[in-house]
């Protein structure tokens, strides 16, 4: 086992449910996401040590944070994790540079301030070092921020929602800062946010948080396409969620068939899930085709399923639509098509549309009846 | 003008805020960061000499601090001396009738520091002393310094408790104020007078230090903001 990682878990009940487990790896960013409540700023807080949880162990680097069974909790100023605070927590009394400085403990004294300012011009602030944080952006102040909190030379980075408190455009300004500093880091981070696209962008693993529980650890593109229940389906933003029965398997052409309402559906190749199994599908809104209305298009014939447009809103460049495919049931399928082909195609409230569900992107997974 | 008194009463007070200020800003950073059981009936008693009359305070306190108390007889034993009726029963006095005006204003200024600024401070690897020093007491010192101010103004003043513990024994427990009692008593008016009038300006000069560094404390904040 390697140990220059980060191992957590952690478990209690009350007041905030926790049961988690997760890893992440040595430069590695893995992305804590989940709705506001889901516990997730409890397990950064945790992992930092400025919050106990009942029970647990935290090992970073071969160093073990928190054992609880052993009576293991060593204080935060002990553990060294850089935090980066949602509101980033600036002394607000001294400069930038003193603000750095105060994580500097472990050096030298001779050392620290030429160290201090080299970190801050990594973090561009160079030419701000005496600003106080009140004198600083937004923007400014996340640089500080993230410069204090890898002054302290720490064994992992955790980083709190270190994005919600700028505007868009500093935010994309920091995401690609992010992304750069990142590079010559080889510690474990760990980053909470509740957006999707944020933690796609910018972590190599995501695991889903909810109600304190982790469902799903995996890289981005495969949690957010290949949701492990029909709840991380949900809080990846996944809006076609349906059941089906499973019809058989195809197993030379690697395909499944599903039995929706009165269609047969291919799916990816799922084996796991016997014939007469009721599953769990979903597809993302990429992999919804419209049909053209003057001439085939493509995958014309792969899953073609027709309906009523039941809604149709356009919103800038593109226009979200709800097809409802099945009259009377609630199994609408929802995507969104560009502006201009939703128009020559007469898409709009009340008119038929049909479209194509690829099948490479029919997921299946288990019914959960609790979630 | 008794200058003993006065003297007597600027010792008493330095003295007072030199022990009890340190020991408040322990006291009132752990009520502002911590929750426990019992918390509020903890605070309340901190609070209790605000509103006990002066001499039901002095009363328990010369029975808690008196030869036949088990606290009185250790002083006495450990001491040579009496504890009731000496500058050092005067002390501890005031050091308790005093406790709501250290606490309460020192408690009030930490409990307005975020929390994540406490947990950013350990995070940077501060211990909890390095923390109190570089980064709460710099932020609470308006706080801190209400707390000295009302103090010190507050012990120059007190009647009724210095009464009682100390007996009025003139360089020993006679402080100003119990002078000036006496002193109205005797029909030296322009002596009361005198006196009053240097309480008077000590107790302004003290208040108004705590009330123009707190507004431009505000102000500075309302800037930065």
């Amino acid at each position: 086992m390697p140990t220059d990682r980060l191992h957590v878990e952690l478990g209690q009940e009350r007041p905030i449910p926790l049961a988690v487990e997760l890893e992440c790896a040595s430069g590695e960013m893995l992305a804590l996401v989940g709705p506001s409540g889901s516990g997730k700023s409890t397990v950064l807080r945790a992992i930092a040590g400025i919050y106990t949880p009942d029970r647990g162990r935290i090992d970073v680097d071969g160093e073990t944070w928190l054992d609880t069974r052993a009576g293991v909790r060593r204080p935060a100023h002990e553990r060294s994790a850089g935090f980066v605070f949602q509101h980033y927590a600036l002394f607000p009394h001294l400069t930038a540079l003193d603000n750095v400085l105060q994580a500097m403990g472990h050096i030298a004294a001779g050392e620290r301030r030429e160290r201090a300012r080299r970190l801050l011009e990594r973090t561009n602030l160079g030419g701000l070092e005496s600003r106080r944080p009140a004198q600083l952006s937004g923007g400014q102040q996340q640089r500080v921020a993230v410069a204090r909190a890898l002054a302290r030379d720490p064994k992992v980075l955790l980083l709190d929602e270190p994005f919600s408190a700028v505007d868009q455009v500093t935010r994309e300004k920091l995401y690609e800062e992010l992304a750069t500093l990142r590079r010559d880091l080889s510690l474990p981070i760990v980053l909470v946010t509740h957006a999707l696209d944020e933690a796609s962008m910018l972590a190599d693993r995501m695991c889903i948080l909810h109600r304190g529980a982790t469902l799903q650890t995996d890289t981005p593109l495969v949690v957010m396409t290949r949701p492990a229940s029909p709840l991380v389906a949900r809080l990846v933003g996944l809006k076609n969620i349906f059941e089906a029965d499973v019809a058989g398997h195809d197993d030379e052409r690697r395909l499944t068939h599903i039995r929706w309402f009165d269609r047969v559906l291919e799916a990816g190749h799922a084996p796991r899930f016997a014939a007469g199994t009721r599953v769990a599908w979903s597809v993302p809104p990429s992999h919804i085709v419209l049909h053209r209305r003057d001439r085939p298009s493509r995958g014309e014939r792969e899953n073609p399923v027709a309906g009523e447009v039941i809604r149709c809103v356009p919103m800038g460049a593109m226009t979200a639509v709800a097809l409802r495919v099945v009259p009377g049931e609630r199994a609408d399928l929802f995507f969104s098509v560009p502006t201009h082909v939703a128009r020559r195609n007469g898409v709009e409230t009340g008119a038929p549309a049909s479209v194509s569900l690829l099948a490479d992107g029919i997921h299946l997974m288990p019914v959960t009846r609790a979630s | 003008m008794d200058s003993t008194a006065l003297l007597l009463s600027l010792k008493l007070a330095a003295l007072t805020v030199a022990i009890l200020v340190p020991a408040g800003i322990l006291v009132a950073r752990f009520l502002a960061a911590r929750e426990f059981a019992g918390k509020a009936f903890v605070e309340a008693l901190f609070a209790l000499p605000l509103v006990l009359p002066p001499t039901v305070l002095g009363y328990y306190l010369l029975v808690a601090m008196g030869g036949s108390s088990p606290l009185g007889r250790w002083y006495e034993a450990a001491f040579g001396h009496a504890l009731v009726f000496t500058f050092d029963g005067l002390l501890v006095a005031s050091i308790i009738f005093n406790l709501p005006f250290a606490i309460q204003p020192l408690q009030r200024a930490f409990e307005a520091i975020p929390d994540d600024l406490r947990h950013a401070a350990a995070c940077c690897g501060l211990t909890g002393a390095q923390s109190l020093w570089r980064i709460e007491l710099p932020l609470a010192w308006p706080g801190l310094l209400t707390a000295v101010a009302l103090t010190f103004a507050h012990t120059l003043g007190e009647f009724g408790v210095v009464l009682m513990v100390g007996g009025s024994i003139p360089g020993e427990t006679k402080t100003i104020a119990l002078a000036i009692y006496d002193r109205v008593q005797g029909f030296d008016m322009a002596g009361a007078g005198l006196m009053s009038a240097v309480l008077l300006l000590l107790s302004v000069l003290a208040i108004g230090v705590t009330f123009l560094t707190s507004s431009r404390h505000r102000e500075k904040r309302r800037h930065a903001d």
